[in-house]
């Protein structure tokens, strides 16, 4: 039998820095996790999947990835995503320092 | 060194303005990813886990200053100040945005370096010893051949679409720091009755299916190389297997069809081929080879270095571990070692970098290579200026002392970085480094060699090492397996496996338990883990590593 729906996010990589990205419910794009619109219906969620494929300008191989609920959020269920959404773990880079988590600005979406 | 020719320079020009507009056209929206994704491969430019990663080729580790301070000025401006040398002699920078590569690349030909055919299903970037032209046990400087080689294998328009990646290794010495037995192809020079050629060793690999490679030609004169290895990349090209990327490599089709079968086909071809093959590539050679005579070596007194080395123990300890033998007396072979305790395997900032194409200016006849070992050489040092290079190095933080040690471990970039990564690999070497530092047992312990990959695509070379350790991912939790009696070297055989996988928490504790029970087993320090393991088998440290199950039995 298939395994049963997890709640899953949609991400993906930024097309100009490659850094992770997560759909939010707004249609806006965020480098954080705990923006990210979570998504527990596997129809929508393959929606709202196409959708970031769609969108060749901003993200690179947009995948959905399970996320388990919090009361922070969303959070990853697989080390894979864990280092995603943090940065490695032998520098203080990537989403540890630098630009600030939040909604990419639209000049970014964009270009 | 190698100076580009105007064809060379105008064709990494030509590329490189080919790929801009191809950059231009991905962020305008012209091409689609999948359109755009082959060409920035060819580029050396892949996507990575948190960002993209330029990979530059640095062909037989070969670097002068000049390139050494570029590479420095690139990880400043475009990158986060660093860059990470590879097991296969190219340098990674790991945070490029899309749109700066262009102008990353056009910095790179400034220096007469590239990034081309560093990915793809192509002939990758040739690799050779890193004391090429220095070893006192060298019958030739393999570095003309890897650069003919290189000049043949770029854009050869028969080897744009092979059915899997290829790689060429060059060595000019019996003892095998190239790890030539393990690359698709490789070349070593030898002697028969006075004359120089080559042995020819094919189906060599890590990866999934590792296999040591086998003899394809015992002795090929040197007019024959060309036409012999274009034979056997064309050989493979049509009957290496494009239904499944994991039977693609050459060591499959040798594994497949046998070595003699593939050896009558490349004979075959080759007879084919060589009338084509009129001399124009040995008058090549001829030209490459003047282009790499030895430095002008200077004379002068190391009368003084014994009393140096009398009255500086940390001198002495990394003069006894950091230095090779020279083909002149009076020099030395320096290897910096990029890693020190807790440090990432193969990282240099980019003041190190500066730091070290200084040493190289003032006291290294101008060379640099990169050792498939993560580690920084200064092939022709004079041993009168060992005193000051150690401690420039020693204030830039790069005089470790642990050359062939335990904690000069090879370590691929693993899930910090890598998307194809299952487990991290960067923490698993830094921890083991600090841990056996803390414990002051590395000099104790002598030569020993691990190697640690975060995937089963082996590029931590882990079946070679003396200790191997592969990262997995077991039901959603990194795990690590331990290989033992690996070794990449002329002997060269594949790890066995221990047994089941240990945690992160664990491995570290495991390595130690074996660690012990080598130091507890052995004859006397003289000999070596590997020497011990191949002694003794897998017993002994199957009983350390498992000791409840061993009780049990």
């Amino acid at each position: 039998m298939p395994k049963p729906f997890q709640p899953s996010v949609v991400t993906a990589n930024h097309l100009l820095d490659g850094d992770v990205i997560y759909q939010t419910a707004a249609d806006e794009w965020s480098r954080n996790l705990s923006d990210a619109e979570v998504l527990t219906d596997e129809a929508d969620a393959q929606i709202r999947l196409l959708h970031a494929q769609s969108q060749p300008a901003v993200t690179v191989g947009a995948y959905l990835a399970e996320v388990a609920l919090s009361v922070e959020g969303p959070e990853p269920t697989h080390f894979r995503e864990e280092f995603r959404k943090t940065g490695p773990s032998n520098y203080a880079h990537g989403k540890q320092v630098g630009a600030a988590p939040g909604p990419l600005e639209a000049s970014e979406e964009t270009i | 060194m190698y100076t580009y020719s105007d064809f060379d320079a105008e064709f990494v020009r030509n590329r490189n303005a080919q790929f801009r507009a191809q950059v231009n056209r991905r962020i305008d929206g012209s091409l689609t990813e999948d359109e755009f994704k082959p060409l920035r491969l060819m580029n050396g430019l892949y996507l990575q886990l948190h960002a993209y990663m330029l990979r530059v080729a640095i062909p037989y580790g070969t670097l002068s200053s000049r390139q050494m301070r570029q590479l420095a000025m690139i990880a400043e401006k475009w990158d986060k100040g660093y860059g990470h040398f590879t097991t296969r002699q190219n340098i990674q920078f790991n945070w490029p945005k899309l749109q700066d590569v262009p102008d990353i690349l056009d910095a790179l030909a400034e220096v007469e370096m590239h990034a081309i055919q560093t990915s793809g299903n192509t002939i990758r970037n040739v690799t050779a010893d890193h004391f090429a032209g220095a070893a006192s046990d060298e019958i030739a400087d393999p570095r003309p051949v890897a650069e003919l080689l290189r000049q043949w294998s770029t854009d050869h328009p028969e080897f744009q679409f092979l059915p899997r990646k290829f790689k060429i290794a060059v060595s000019g010495s019996e003892n095998d720091r190239a790890v030539l037995r393990a690359h698709d192809l490789a070349v070593q020079i030898v002697e028969k009755d006075g004359q120089q050629g080559y042995r020819i060793f094919v189906g060599g690999g890590l990866g999934r299916t590792p296999m040591i490679g086998k003899v394809l030609r015992d002795f090929l004169s040197p007019e024959d190389l060309l036409p012999y290895v274009e034979a056997t990349v064309s050989v493979w090209n049509l009957l290496g297997r494009r239904d499944n990327k994991y039977k693609s490599r050459i060591k499959i089709t040798v594994h497949e069809n046998g070595i003699d079968t593939v050896r009558d086909k490349v004979e075959a071809r080759f007879a084919e081929i060589k009338p084509a093959f009129t001399g124009v590539d040995q008058e090549m050679l001829e030209g490459i080879k003047a282009q790499f005579a030895l430095p002008a070596f200077r004379n002068a007194s190391i009368e003084a270095l014994e009393a140096y080395r009398a009255a500086n123990p940390a001198f002495r300890a990394w003069t006894d571990t950091n230095l090779t033998d020279h083909q002149n007396d009076n020099y030395a072979i320096v290897s910096i070692s990029l890693k020190s305790h807790g440090k990432t395997p193969g990282d240099a900032s980019a003041d190190q970098m500066r730091v070290m194409a200084d040493l190289a200016e003032r006291f290294g006849h101008d060379e640099l290579r990169i050792s498939h070992e993560q580690n920084v050489i200064l092939p022709h040092v004079h041993k009168a200026d060992l005193p000051e290079v150690y401690n420039t190095l020693r204030d830039a933080g790069l005089a470790t002392a642990n050359i062939g040690l335990i904690s000069d471990i090879i370590a691929c970039p693993g899930m910090d970085y890598c998307a194809l990564a299952t487990a991290r690999s960067i923490p698993i070497a830094q921890q083991i480094a600090t841990r056996f530092d803390e414990l002051k047992l590395e000099h104790e312990i002598g030569a020993l060699k691990i190697k640690i990959s975060g995937c089963i695509n082996a590029c931590g070379h882990h079946h070679v090492g003396h200790i191997g350790i592969l990262g997995l991912d077991r039901a959603g939790v990194e795990n690590y397996q331990i290989t033992l009696g690996g070794d990449a070297t002329q002997v060269a055989a594949l790890g066995q496996r221990t047994g089941p996988g240990f945690s992160a928490d664990e491995i570290i504790p495991a390595i130690e338990r074996i660690v012990y029970a080598y130091l507890d087993l052995r004859t006397d320090a003289d000999e070596t883990f590997l020497q011990a393991f191949n002694r003794v088998g897998m017993s002994p440290f199957k009983a350390a590593l498992y000791p409840a199950q061993s009780k049990a039995a």
